[in-house]
């Protein structure tokens, strides 16, 4: 468990680094990255496409695994492509686009700006439970 | 070399690599999803500690990019309403879809997962037509 422990944070220590590093860290960039219609900046997309050249190989090696190495199991993860998915991703979509925020980067620039950041993730608490409520998910 | 690291393709690559490694080793070792939305809504979830120590690695990342002058560059934040708005959809989506830019966009594509393959190709374009509408419509 305490394995576990460090390692989620080291391994978030590095996710987060990649996040600054790239570029996704300021919404400008975001902003930019989806203005495809206007002055668009395409540099983006390098961080999903590096990122999943990456990870692919490993995730391909962790199926060949009967467990994860420091855990019991792998998850069962969900597969149905159903009216949830969809409906989210079109709102999850519009938030983003409004502001250039995705969770991960949110937490990343906390530190910058606070106040910002913690009505955002306040923000985003309440919709989740609303989701929650109304979709009974 | 100071062009190569002014150079927002490169930053995104190497930002984008140390992205990769760590979401594929996070599930290789720990078995579990690196998403972020998922830890924000259910910090207090078995495994309490991995999903607390997750996000504090990512805050600890923030602080010391934060302290080494990283993000002097980022001068524009939406004001607070809009941040608020932009913050009840991202949450709404995300817990709704179950998951975000991490989640579905990294691992999920990264695992040939055709449910992430479809929430990533629909947030994206909604992001895009969002931005044309603003643009557009003067929002």
């Amino acid at each position: 468990m305490l394995k576990s422990t460090i390692l989620s944070f080291l391994l978030s220590l590095i996710f987060g680094f990649g996040l600054g590093i790239s570029g996704m860290t300021n919404p400008k960039n975001v902003l930019g990255f989806l203005d495809v219609f206007g002055n668009w900046k395409p540099a983006l997309i390098f961080v999903m496409g590096a990122g999943i050249l990456i990870a692919t190989p490993i995730f391909m090696f962790a199926k060949t695994k009967s467990k994860p190495i420091l855990q019991n199991d792998f998850p069962i993860l969900p597969e149905k492509i159903d009216f949830n998915l969809i409906f989210g991703a079109i709102i999850f979509g519009i938030g983003w686009g409004i502001a250039g925020i995705c969770p991960g980067p949110a937490i990343v620039i906390l530190p910058k700006f606070p106040i910002e950041i913690l009505v955002f993730i306040g923000a985003m608490i309440i919709g989740g439970s609303a989701a929650k409520l109304i979709h009974r998910t | 070399m100071t062009h190569l690291f002014n150079n927002p393709y490169f930053l995104a690559s190497i930002g984008g690599g140390l992205i990769g490694i760590s979401a594929g080793l996070y599930y290789l070792f720990l078995g579990r999803i690196f998403g972020i939305s998922g830890f924000i809504f259910s910090l207090f979830e078995k495994p309490v500690f991995i999903r607390i120590f997750s996000i504090l690695g990512l805050l600890s990342a923030g602080l010391i990019l934060n302290l080494i002058g990283a993000f002097n560059e980022i001068n524009q934040i939406s004001p607070l309403p809009i941040l608020a708005l932009a913050g009840f959809l991202v949450g709404y989506g995300s817990k709704l879809g179950n998951g975000c830019t991490s989640g579905h966009g990294i691992c999920g594509i990264s695992r040939f997962s055709k449910r992430s393959i479809v929430s990533v190709i629909i947030f994206i374009s909604s992001a895009i037509i969002t931005l044309l509408l603003k643009s557009r419509l003067g929002f």
